[in-house]
């Protein structure tokens, strides 16, 4: 189960609208407990596949070393990443399988349909290395809290 | 020196998410982190004693790959190392 706030759940579908035609891509920061991952903060990262943004992903190692510094730096772990699949399903491709190293990590894909955010989904990639990892589908808890302020 | 691991190495140094290792070079150091957690050798290195391609490793802010001395790269206490596999993807198969 990945445990998720409205907030954090409806900003990632939309950076995927945002770079619709393109695959949008970022890190989820948080915690890993026994029930799963639980995702307090996201961070949206740069797409540098800018040679074919449409149906690739790749996130700079230098961006990532920054994430897993901010991620140290507010008591959280990186628990998974989010991409977006433009007019494709929400599902995980062999690309994604191939690419997919950080076992215990869930991977959410938004389809974006014609621009708007559509199906999401989450998997979680299990194993213990590269011989035996596999994606699990994982459910979506989204959290929804009251605001300050508001009735 | 600090080595900072990966959410999915984790399960390989005991939980911990920083590692304090000696070593006078790059390499002196990853020698001493696989040497204190074995388990962790085969998710980094090639049976043939390469790193793997989609693992990255740098001294504080560069790749080690790129660094004139790569791991022979002399190193202080200071110094921070971190892995990072790749993260990409795509949709199309």
């Amino acid at each position: 189960m990945l445990k998720i706030s409205y907030t954090n759940y409806e900003a990632l579908r939309a950076h995927g609208e945002e770079t619709y035609p393109h695959e949008c891509c970022g890190a989820l920061l948080g915690h890993t407990t026994p029930d799963g991952n639980h995702v307090r903060q996201i961070v949206p990262a740069g797409n540098t596949r800018t040679d074919r943004a449409h149906d690739r992903y790749n996130i700079a190692p230098e961006e990532l070393i920054k994430i897993q510094r901010q991620a140290r730096g507010l008591g959280f772990d990186i628990v998974g990443f989010y991409h977006s699949h433009p007019d494709c399903p929400a599902q995980w491709s062999k690309t994604d399988f191939d690419e997919a190293h950080w076992v215990g990590c869930s991977y959410i894909i938004t389809r974006i349909n014609l621009g708007k955010a559509d199906v999401t989904n989450s998997f979680l990639l299990t194993g213990t290395g590269e011989e035996d990892k596999q994606f699990h589908d994982e459910p979506i808890e989204i959290e929804v809290r009251q605001e300050k302020g508001q009735a | 020196m600090n080595i900072h691991i990966p959410t999915p190495l984790r399960a390989y140094t005991g939980g911990q998410q920083t590692v304090n290792v000696p070593g006078a070079t790059v390499g002196e150091a990853l020698e001493q982190l696989v040497g204190a957690y074995p388990d962790l050798r085969q998710n980094l290195y090639t049976g043939e004693g390469k790193l793997r391609s989609f693992v990255n490793i740098y001294l504080n802010d560069d790749d080690i790959r790129y660094l004139p001395g790569k791991d022979a790269t002399e190193t202080s206490d200071s110094d921070e190392l971190t892995i990072i596999p790749s993260i990409a993807g795509g949709c199309y198969l």
